[in-house]
């Protein structure tokens, strides 16, 4: 894989990009949030400092995931009043992106759902109610209020000026797993699955002391 | 670069030292020794609550303790006492949480020395109601094909919490939790606040635990039986029944060769009239109409003779005095067989009744020279045809009765196996919201 190299508008830092189709990267000196028009990256905002996290998974960490060969390039952190969670945003060896996400080592793998598939509008999506995507019947488990709390690495889209988020969770009767994001005009729709942890065989983890 | 989870606090009430080992997935921890409840994600460790304890109940599984449980190191990092309320009378139960910070989060549940293993569901069960408590089917879940079925719906309180925890926990939290068992699993659900947690928890021994944990001393002996304790002798039925279906094929196998392949050779076969007189014969009259047969050789080792007889009877009935003679012992084999065939129409059609042929089996016959002595007695007067009937007997004639029973007796093991887990299973569902009824 290529990894494409710029320069921090900010800084001056040397960038180098772990996906060449990032629309949005974390400058890892100054922490400047860049985002890629063309060739030129321009500074849209500055992350603050990340709280503390515990999971096992970090950037650079790699992976298979049905067969396929991925790596963690990005990262999006959120809070809520029971803790944080991570949305590892990760990339394939054929170059297609997804998300990895770690709540409380609860961990899923999701993927940006078509335009083309319908979505609830934000009050029609509340607990128990049943959605059907795709052929598989998904029902709402879970509607948090989240804080945005930062970015790192390379995202697929420019994802930065946010504060609260609402987000619905469902899930299906055989391990199916479903998000809603309400921080766009048009909610987000993310379609995965519950994976556990051993069979993602995930290489370059964090280590714990003791562990 | 290896990171610290650990992390050393000060309770901020009483200044006893705190340990939270699950770094930044610890939502609450609480203070063992003033029974703060404090919030792990401020920094000056905000109290959120702090409770009475009545007693101070110290977990068997010590925080801090690490164990090897299905191929993962797990390190005990949370307690919590949870209490129902049936009829009046409290019921409560322990619940270890178990932290790996690679694999998450598990539990272990103990109730009067009945352990479960548990694991958070991810997995959405299907539910059915059921007829209720009046009876019928009882409630149902399923999920990833495995059915279960309704066991108890309760209110449960946190009544105790020791250690840290990845939520936020408060003593007297209250949860409606469903049972659903399918021994040796149970499905539970738990609803508060709206929001539906699903779990899955198998039965293991105290012992395995012990092991697991390497804790000193032996597990508490259970007491009573579990919703999800499997029935001790459902593992021995496997094993029972496996013998059973072995000896019954064998005993199937013996009968089928010495019914097909018995060569069953017919050693005597005559046909005979008997006239029966018109009127009732004094009893050397019917001494009279006795007679008997030529001897006939009987040949191999002891063995059974089949006596067959067919008549041409018609409404009526015949009565044969036998007797089976060894002409050189002179030993009696004394029997009697009485035929009666009766047939006709009524306003509910054809009827008949008895049969015009028999058979009998003469056990044990040592091989020898033989006659029989055959005395036939039939209704005396009135219209009657003479009764044309025909002897036949028979070597090696295998006795199906005795395969019967062998198959009859094989049986009794399985059946008391039976007979006992429908007791266990009994004693299980008395502890349920169905007890006292009798279905199942």
């Amino acid at each position: 894989m290529t990894r494409p190299v710029a320069t921090c508008p900010n800084c001056g830092a040397r960038v180098e990009f772990r996906w060449s189709s990032a629309v949005q990267t974390v400058c890892p000196f100054c922490r400047s949030i860049l985002v890629r028009q063309d060739v030129d990256l321009t500074k849209v905002g500055t992350v603050a400092d990340l709280p503390p996290s515990s999971s096992p998974i970090q950037l650079g960490t790699a992976g298979r995931y049905h067969q396929k060969a991925f790596e963690v390039v990005g990262r999006i952190v959120y809070e809520w009043e029971q803790g944080g969670w991570n949305e590892w945003h990760v990339v394939f060896n054929d170059s297609t992106s997804g998300w990895l996400s770690d709540a409380q080592a609860e961990y899923a793998v999701s993927f940006l759902a078509a335009d083309s598939l319908a979505r609830p509008a934000e009050g029609q999506a509340d607990l128990g109610r049943r959605f059907t995507w795709q052929g598989k019947g998904y029902q709402v488990t879970a509607v948090t209020r989240a804080r945005y709390r930062g970015v790192e690495g390379d995202l697929p889209f420019e994802y930065w000026d946010k504060e609260e988020v609402r987000f619905v969770d469902l899930r299906s009767d055989d391990g199916g797993f479903a998000t809603l994001d309400y921080s766009e005009a048009t909610p987000l729709l993310f379609l995965g699955e519950f994976v556990e942890f051993k069979n993602l065989t995930l290489t370059n983890l964090r280590q714990f002391e003791g562990w | 670069m290896v990171e610290a989870l650990v992390r050393s606090l000060t309770c901020p009430k009483c200044g006893a030292p705190l340990t939270v080992r699950a770094g930044d997935l610890t939502v609450t921890v609480v203070c063992g020794h003033c029974h703060s409840v404090l919030d792990a994600k401020d920094p000056s460790l905000k109290i959120l609550q702090t409770f009475e304890a009545r007693v101070r109940p110290a977990p068997r599984i010590p925080l801090g303790t690490r164990g090897k449980w299905r191929g993962e190191l797990w390190e005990v990092i949370g307690y919590q006492i949870r209490t129902i309320t049936v009829e009046g009378i409290e019921y409560s139960w322990s619940e270890y949480l178990l932290f790996n910070p690679y694999e998450g989060f598990r539990y272990l549940t103990e109730y009067q020395g009945h352990w479960n293993d548990v694991i958070v569901l991810k997995t959405l069960p299907k539910t059915y109601k059921g007829g209720g408590l009046a009876g019928g089917e009882k409630a149902s879940a399923e999920v990833l094909g495995e059915r279960f079925q309704h066991f108890q719906t309760a209110t449960a309180t946190t009544t105790y919490v020791l250690g840290e925890f990845p939520w936020q926990v408060h003593v007297g939290e209250k949860a409606e939790v469903k049972d659903y068992v399918d021994p040796p699993r149970i499905l539970s659900s738990e609803q508060s606040a709206g929001e539906t947690t699903w779990s899955m928890g198998e039965y293991v021994s105290g012992e395995q635990i012990w092991r697991a944990y390497s804790l000193p001393g032996s597990p508490p002996p259970p007491t009573g039986v579990y919703a999800n304790q499997p029935a001790p002798f459902a593992r021995a039925a496997g094993p029972v029944w496996t013998a059973f279906g072995a000896f019954a094929a064998v005993v199937l196998l013996a009968a089928a060769w010495r019914f097909g392949f018995s060569s069953r050779p017919v050693v005597f076969e005559h046909a005979y009239q008997y006239v029966p007189p018109t009127t009732p014969p004094s009893d050397s009259a019917a001494a009279a109409a006795a007679f008997v047969t030529d001897t006939f050789t009987v040949r191999g080792r002891t063995s059974d003779l089949e006596l067959s007889i067919r008549t041409n009877l018609k409404n009526s009935w015949v009565y044969f005095g036998l007797a089976l003679i060894n002409d050189s012992t002179g030993a009696v084999y004394d029997f009697g067989r009485e035929l009666s065939y009766y047939y006709g129409h009524d306003s509910d059609g054809y009827w008949s009744e008895g049969s015009p042929n028999d058979r009998a089996l003469i056990p044990s016959v040592p091989p020898g020279r033989y006659y029989l002595r055959v005395q036939p007695e039939g209704p005396p007067g009135g219209a009657f045809w003479a009764v044309t009937y025909g002897l036949r007997l028979r070597r090696d004639v295998p006795w199906g009765l005795a395969y019967l029973f062998a198959l009859i007796l094989l049986s009794v093991p399985p059946a008391a196996l039976l007979l006992r887990n429908m007791s266990f299973e009994h004693a299980r569902w008395q502890e349920s919201d169905y007890a006292g009824g009798d279905d199942e």
